[in-house]
């Protein structure tokens, strides 16, 4: 299927060819849907909304809502805010949510729509609640739209009203599963620290089969928490491209103190989640925990020979591959690519940091593109690839084992009901790279060499 | 939620029930803003149309996400080339709005031609492009005169219509390709196929049957299409259309410029399969072409009706409602569940015709709901008042259907088996009976 990619590698101007990103109002509309009993709206074409809505059904297999401006060409040319205005008072009308989260798309910020001045003049009901986001496509990528999103929610809602900070922890998760942010959350909830997290999509797009259609699920952070944020003792954000920004605005608005840490995929990260949290409000990290963690280094020392010096390539969103990127040399194995479709020179410092370190040298580039992976991988050919659906392509052509992991992942289910993050998460993780990596010494193995225990 | 709040007064009009009343059903407008739509943009409507043409390069001209969401979700099969299955970009950033994105897209033409050679680029226009003013014509002509192939400028902005607008596009895209000139010879017995993407191979059986006849299929518009066959289109003597919602004007302008005359057909279901072949044929006249053909109908129904009849007996009495994207696809549907003995009890397309929307009207029975470009609340409604146990739709629809504890059939990009012909119509049987007679249903309930 991707036999036209050249082994030889020239450099190119003129685009992306197989992206490794997509674009940011898809990011906010993900965010937007971890505040509880919210509509997020697209303000632009009607194609946008639409494939937002489909490429995230696809990801998590459950009903995603979000309503458009259904832009035309009048639109254009007078300006969106007449169609804005329409749209808010439709969506309380029909479909009654608490809050609506507009975000902008490549269109309406080009013609110019100030979204803050059209709320100025809309007719937004009693009690209810429009907050916004501008979220250009052709700058970041799906990850800087879930950032822009999250930090309009701060802007838009936090407040400090308490002349002493609460006892509590902002979490915010970064773009992440459900499944993730449901760990997060077990696990601070297990050190028995009151926390608030947003966005939380968690029972919102893994919310159970009642028989019954709920436009509005149970799941997602409730207003009056996000506003409490602003009285909370700390901010943790996971992942410094998703979530900072979010966390910073609550420093600069509230005074709450704000920690960027990595997305706690792995035995570091997660370390260091739980030691910041116990820094700041307990004393001792509960035998629970402790457990988790000694079960996790046992399977990797169970397990350590099956990883060691295993070459692999990993892409997907930095905040995500910068947490798995941590893991693998934890366990051994040799990161030879490494790449996100996202702009940032941050990731390529990070990983180039990382891999300093572990005395390695890899390939590590921001913005880049899976074509340019495949190439990468034709003249330094690696055991494993870790990264989204799309990676697909490339295993099969170059016949690598793969694992998928990170967003979006289109051809498998239950994915985004677990953890990668957390002891847990590591766990589950080591599981599915070495039963990639012992399927295929399986398949290949000579009658002789093909062994019952492994 | 309230069902009487969801009278919205712009959606009333897109919504009848049979028998109730006698208006007309509002269909073919543009969506209220606001609303939870299902439809899709100028865009995607232009994408999906070409993008089974297997040797040509698409090149979407925007930022990312345009090219990102269409990467490969078709599901049209090819026999030769899989240049479609990439995506390419030109990725605008920033500086490309402010200062114009023509530079980058030539760039990006001339880099990709030299890469891939292709025989044929469709350079696509976005919201965006057709904003900044970016002179596409300009960009792909020279761009065609310095590599010598074919640059087809894809006019999609996306806030210029709705989904039609993009089949309308895609379309003119086409006709560029074949050229003005009526060609002077006529191929006897060939046809084009308009209106097939090849989803799960559905285009191959349709064209196996043809030939069964002693026809000849000349090219699929557009599934498995190449360049090479599609710049000789216009040398067949008949297109028969199926997906008339995209390829009804293509049809039409093909008469216009080459005199080509076309049948409207569906292989959806038994009866309809049966009696567009009949069509066909008859079209062409000659004994041997209508013997061949009944041969084959008595073949081919021989083996699937009691195929067919096995899951009836488990289908019968069940009620479906339908919500696709064109008319054409509505209207087999309805007849082809009753060949496994269930009513339709609501039924809906995202760009349905008038004239699609009144045979429908004639097809149903009474009481059955019928709605033009429905929001998913309107289908929760309605599937849960008419007591559905089964929905017909596409990707967004799948998991409302299912939270509803209903039994979904995805009749579009998504489908895994073909829904085309005889051998379609077994697949569908099957593909209703297991996931409407699952035992995951029984759980429901704690």
């Amino acid at each position: 299927m991707l036999e036209h990619t050249p082994k030889e590698i020239k450099e190119r101007k003129g685009g992306m060819i197989n992206p490794a990103k997509t674009c940011q109002p898809i990011g906010a509309m993900y965010a937007a849907l971890g505040i509880h009993k919210c509509l997020p709206h697209s303000h632009g074409s009607q194609g946008c909304c639409s494939y937002h809505r489909m490429h995230l059904t696809r990801h998590f297999r459950d009903p995603i809502m979000a309503s458009t401006s259904s832009f035309t060409e009048g639109a254009c040319v007078f300006g969106g805010g007449a169609n804005l205005k329409t749209a808010i008072k439709n969506v309380f009308a029909i479909y009654d949510p608490d809050v609506m989260a507009i975000h902008t798309t490549c269109l309406t910020e080009t013609i110019g729509d100030d979204i803050p001045s059209y709320l100025g003049s809309a007719e937004i009901p009693d009690g209810k609640i429009v907050i916004h986001a501008n979220t250009p496509s052709y700058a970041g990528s799906h990850v800087t739209g879930f950032a822009n999103m999250t930090k309009g929610m701060v802007t838009y809602l936090a407040e400090a009203t308490t002349d002493t900070n609460k006892e509590q922890v902002n979490i915010i998760p970064g773009f992440v599963n459900p499944g993730d942010m449901r760990e997060i959350k077990r696990l601070t909830k297990s050190m028995g620290i009151n926390f608030i997290m947003f966005p939380d999509t968690s029972g919102v797009v893994d919310s159970p089969m009642t028989g019954k259609f709920e436009m509005f699920p149970r799941g997602g952070a409730k207003v009056e928490d996000i506003r409490d944020t602003g009285n909370s003792k700390l901010t943790i954000a996971l992942g410094s491209f998703a979530s900072t920004d979010a966390a910073i605005q609550l420093e600069r608005k509230c005074k709450v103190p704000a920690k960027t840490l990595k997305t706690p995929i792995g035995i570091k990260a997660t370390d260091e989640f739980l030691m910041a949290l116990r820094a700041a409000f307990i004393s001792e990290i509960p035998y629970e925990l402790e457990e988790e963690r000694g079960q996790l280094v046992d399977i990797m020392t169970d397990t350590h020979y099956h990883f060691h010096g295993q070459r692999v390539a990993v892409f997907g969103d930095p905040d995500v591959v910068i947490g798995l990127t941590e893991f693998i040399l934890s366990l051994g194995m040799v990161p030879v690519h490494v790449l996100t479709g996202t702009p940032g020179a941050a990731f390529e410092k990070e990983i180039k940091a990382m891999l300093l370190e572990a005395g390695l040298k890899a390939n590590v580039k921001a913005n880049g593109d899976l074509f340019e992976l495949q190439q990468w991988i034709k003249n330094e050919p690696v055991d494993l690839l870790l990264g989204n659906t799309y990676g697909k392509y490339i295993s099969r052509a170059e016949d690598i084992p793969f694992v998928r992991v990170g967003f979006p992942v289109l051809d498998r289910s239950v994915h985004s009901y677990m953890p990668i993050v957390g002891y847990q998460g590591a766990m589950r993780l080591v599981e599915m790279i070495s039963n990639a990596l012992l399927d295929r010494a399986d398949r290949d193995a000579a009658d002789e060499d093909f062994e019952l225990v492994m | 939620m309230d069902a009487g709040s969801l009278a919205v007064n712009e959606r009333e009009k897109s919504i009848i029930v049979k028998g109730k009343q006698k208006k007309q059903l509002v269909c073919d407008t543009d969506s209220a803003a606001g609303c939870v739509s299902q439809r899709a943009c100028v865009y995607c409507g232009a994408r999906v149309v070409l993008n089974p043409v297997t040797d040509a390069l698409h090149l979407v001209h925007g930022p990312i996400g345009c090219a990102s969401y269409t990467w490969d979700i078709r599901g049209s099969l090819s026999s030769g080339s899989e240049l479609y299955r990439s995506s390419f970009s030109t990725d605008l950033q920033e500086e490309d709005i402010i200062f114009g994105g023509e530079k980058k897209l030539a760039r990006a033409i001339d880099e990709l031609v030299l890469k891939h050679h292709p025989p044929l680029v469709f350079v696509y226009s976005t919201c965006i492009v057709g904003v900044i003013g970016d002179d596409l014509e300009a960009v792909c002509k020279a761009a065609a005169q310095r590599h010598n192939i074919q640059v087809i400028p894809v006019q999609s902005s996306g806030f210029i219509g709705n989904k039609s607008a993009g089949y309308r596009a895609a379309c003119n895209a086409l006709l560029r390709l074949m050229g003005p000139e009526p060609t002077p010879t006529r191929n006897l017995n060939s046809i084009n196929y308009l209106g097939d993407f090849n989803l799960a191979g559905e285009a191959w059986i349709i064209s196996n049957y043809l030939r069964q006849m002693g026809l000849e299929v000349n090219v699929t518009f557009t599934g498995d299409s190449r360049y090479e066959t599609l710049i000789k289109a216009p040398r067949a003597s008949l297109n028969i259309v199926q997906c008339a919602g995209s390829m009804h004007y293509l049809a039409q302008k093909m008469r216009e410029l080459y005199g080509i005359p076309y049948l409207n057909v569906s292989f959806l279901g038994v009866l309809d399969t049966t009696a567009s072949l009949r069509m066909i044929a008859e079209h062409f006249g000659g004994s041997g072409i209508k013997q061949k053909t009944e041969e084959l109908i008595k073949t081919e129904t021989d083996k699937v009706i009691p195929l067919i009849n096995g899951y009836r007996g488990n289908l019968q009495g069940r009620k479906a409602a339908v919500y696709v994207g064109g008319g054409f696809k509505a209207i087999s549907l309805i007849k082809q569940f009753r060949e496994i003995g269930i009513d339709v009890v609501m039924i809906g397309t995202q760009t349905g015709r008038q004239s699609e929307y009144e045979t429908i009207n004639d097809l149903v029975d009474e009481g059955t709901v019928v709605l033009d470009d429905a929001n998913p609340s309107e289908l929760e409604r309605f599937m849960v008042e008419k007591g559905a146990h089964l929905l017909v739709g596409g990707v967004k629809e799948r998991p409302l259907a299912y939270k509803l504890g209903a039994a979904f059939i995805d009749h579009n990009h998504d489908r895994k088996h073909p829904l085309s012909g005889y051998e379609g119509a077994v697949n569908f049987a099957r593909e209703v009976y297991s996931t409407v007679c699952s035992p995951v249903w029984k759980y429901l309930k704690a």
